[in-house]
């Protein structure tokens, strides 16, 4: 944001942008880098620790560098009756991590994540903003092969 | 009792990308009825009238929401709606907004007028941003033929995060903070975003706007029972063949709802409302579904005869813990108690005092805790201790 845009907000409301800029940083960069938050903290005049608390609060949001691409399988009870265990176990089998990892050439990140709201096509998994439904272990492979 | 379609009128009638497709089944129509043949105040009347209570999980009524902040001093009023839909097992938001995003403009349009907000706000879920081109598009078609000259619609995405389903940590959300929990006199409506009076309602709350207004308060309030009126959108999933979206006129029965519309066999619990929600022995089936027996935000998750009630209740439990904003200790160190001692009952492994720690656990954090998060989060134990005493006891090391 430019000092210009900064003049006009009105008062009180400054920290407004600044989830809003975290998640552009999140999908630009691929996490939040430190320089951003102490950036981020000056322009919109909070303090760091202010910025770095939002930045480390959503767990969509990272402080450290994930991979390329991000996959996050539904661990939520819905999911977890249909199977999702066997899915968690085919991701795990393929790119040779486990949840909370990142691979070494940096092309996949893995997480276990709450109900993404596609119960009603369960098991289901999100790789950065798509959804994936109704997966079976037969149908990993040929998915996570789409991500470059 | 059974299916009737209020909310859902035109899912899968519609071109979701296509305003003219809204505007042949009377799209818009009530927002101009709203603002030219009524004055804000009688708009307010018929939604009080209408009986509408909130369809987020608090069944607050609706239009004394709106009065409330209509009155509240100042000219800087917000509106929300609230499309995190956190709860486990819960999906209808998403099919709304795939759907149907024009019923939901119009619905935020009249709330707008009516309480004189310029300002209103969608917080969208990051699990959802896969929605966001579709609803921008149906704002912008809105925009241009002229329908949101009042009111200016913005989308917030979230980032994340269970708690910011609940209203105070959403706002805090919104100002670009961490999503805590307020400590709360004062509500939203008085003192909401930025400190302005703001009302907040959920998807499906606002998508009966405009129909209430169109058909007026005395058609709406003969649907369903004497103090939950319309219907009510359910998310089916788990242990069934059909799983999915069913409107029902409320009062409709659960056992209709899972054995005759889901075709659920052999069923042993439902759990209705989510990881907070009622847990309904197959004994129980024939409760009806209301804001007087069990509700919530309408999440129907079916267990047949071959799951275990301990593993259910101690997953849930988990995230509970995992979600808790951790604000207020009850809350923080409840859940996680819980873990601890239903993961022993999970391994067979429970102590004898157990039992007696999980109830005195509940009482504590259903009375202490800040939030309706830490005030709900025993109610999977407590009635699994009363439902399924047994599987408790049997697991006693
Ligand atoms: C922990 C927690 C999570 C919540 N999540 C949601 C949610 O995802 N969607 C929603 O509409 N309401 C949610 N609520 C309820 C909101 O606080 C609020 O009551 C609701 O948005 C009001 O709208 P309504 O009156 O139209 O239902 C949640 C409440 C709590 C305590
Ligand atoms: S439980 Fe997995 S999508 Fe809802």
């Amino acid at each position: 944001m430019s000092k210009g845009q900064e003049g006009v907000l009105p008062q009180g409301k400054e920290q407004e942008n600044l989830l809003v800029m975290l998640e552009r940083a999140q999908s630009e960069f691929g996490y939040v880098p430190e320089e951003f938050i102490v950036e981020a903290a000056h322009s919109l005049n909070v303090s760091i620790s202010e910025v770095y608390g939002v930045a480390t609060f959503y767990s969509f949001l990272s402080t450290k560098p994930l991979g390329k691409n991000v996959i996050r399988i539904c661990k939520s009870l819905p999911c977890y009756l249909k199977n999702s265990q066997m899915i968690i176990k085919s991701v795990e089998d393929e790119i040779g991590i486990k949840p909370g990892e990142t691979t070494p050439d940096g092309k996949f990140s893995f997480e276990l994540t709450n109900c993404i709201g596609a119960c009603d096509e369960a098991p289901a998994m999100l790789i950065n903003n798509d959804v994936h439904v109704n997966l079976t272990p037969g149908k990993i492979s040929q998915i996570l092969k789409s991500y470059k | 009792m059974s299916e009737k379609r209020i909310v859902l009128k035109n899912c899968e009638v519609i071109d979701p990308r296509h305003i003219t497709t809204y505007l042949t089944r009377d799209g818009f129509r009530a927002l101009e009825k709203a603002q030219k043949e009524m004055t804000p105040e009688e708009i307010i009347e018929e939604v009080k009238a209408s009986g509408l209570r909130g369809r987020g999980g608090a069944g607050f009524p609706c239009g004394l929401k709106w009065e409330l902040a209509r009155n509240a001093p100042g000219d800087e009023k917000y509106v929300i709606c609230n499309a995190d839909e956190g709860e486990v097992g819960t999906f209808k938001d998403r099919y709304i907004l795939q759907n149907d995003p024009f019923t939901l403009i119009e619905g935020i349009a009249i709330a707008a007028h009516a309480i004189g907000a310029k300002q209103g706000y969608i917080y969208l879920r990051a699990e959802y941003h896969h929605l966001l081109d579709s609803l921008v598009n149906a704002i912008d078609q809105a925009k241009e033929r002229g329908f949101l000259q009042h009111v200016d619609i913005d989308i917030r995405e979230g980032a994340g995060a269970y708690v910011c389903g609940e209203e105070s940590a959403l706002m805090d959300s919104i100002e670009g903070k961490r999503g805590e929990v307020r400590y709360r006199p004062p509500f939203p409506p008085t003192k909401g975003l930025w400190g302005k009076p703001t009302i907040i309602n959920n998807v499906e709350t606002l998508m009966n706007i405009p129909q209430i207004i169109l058909n007026g308060a005395s058609w709406f309030n003969q649907i369903g029972t004497e103090r939950s009126k319309g219907t009510k959108v359910f998310s089916v999933s788990g242990d069934v063949k059909r799983p999915g979206v069913y409107e029902l006129v409320l009062g409709t029965r659960l056992k209709e709802l899972v054995e005759e519309l889901a075709l659920a066999e052999k069923v042993k619990m439902v759990q209705v409302g989510g990881a907070t929600g009622r847990l309904v022995p197959y004994d129980m089936i024939d409760t009806a579904l209301s804001f007087e027996t069990i509700l919530g935000a309408g999440a129907i998750t079916v267990f047949d005869q071959s799951r275990d009630v301990i593993d259910i209740v101690y997953r849930t439990m988990e995230f509970l813990a995992e979600e808790s904003c951790g604000k207020c200790a009850p809350c923080r160190e409840g859940t996680e108690a819980m873990v601890e001692i239903l993961g022993r009952f999970f391994r067979s492994e429970g102590m004898e005092k157990d039992i007696r720690v999980l109830e005195e656990l509940s009482s504590a954090m259903m009375l202490s805790s800040l939030c309706g998060l830490g005030q709900a989060a025993p109610i999977p134990v407590t009635d699994s201790l009363q439902y399924f005493r047994n599987d408790y006891e049997n697991r006693i090391k």
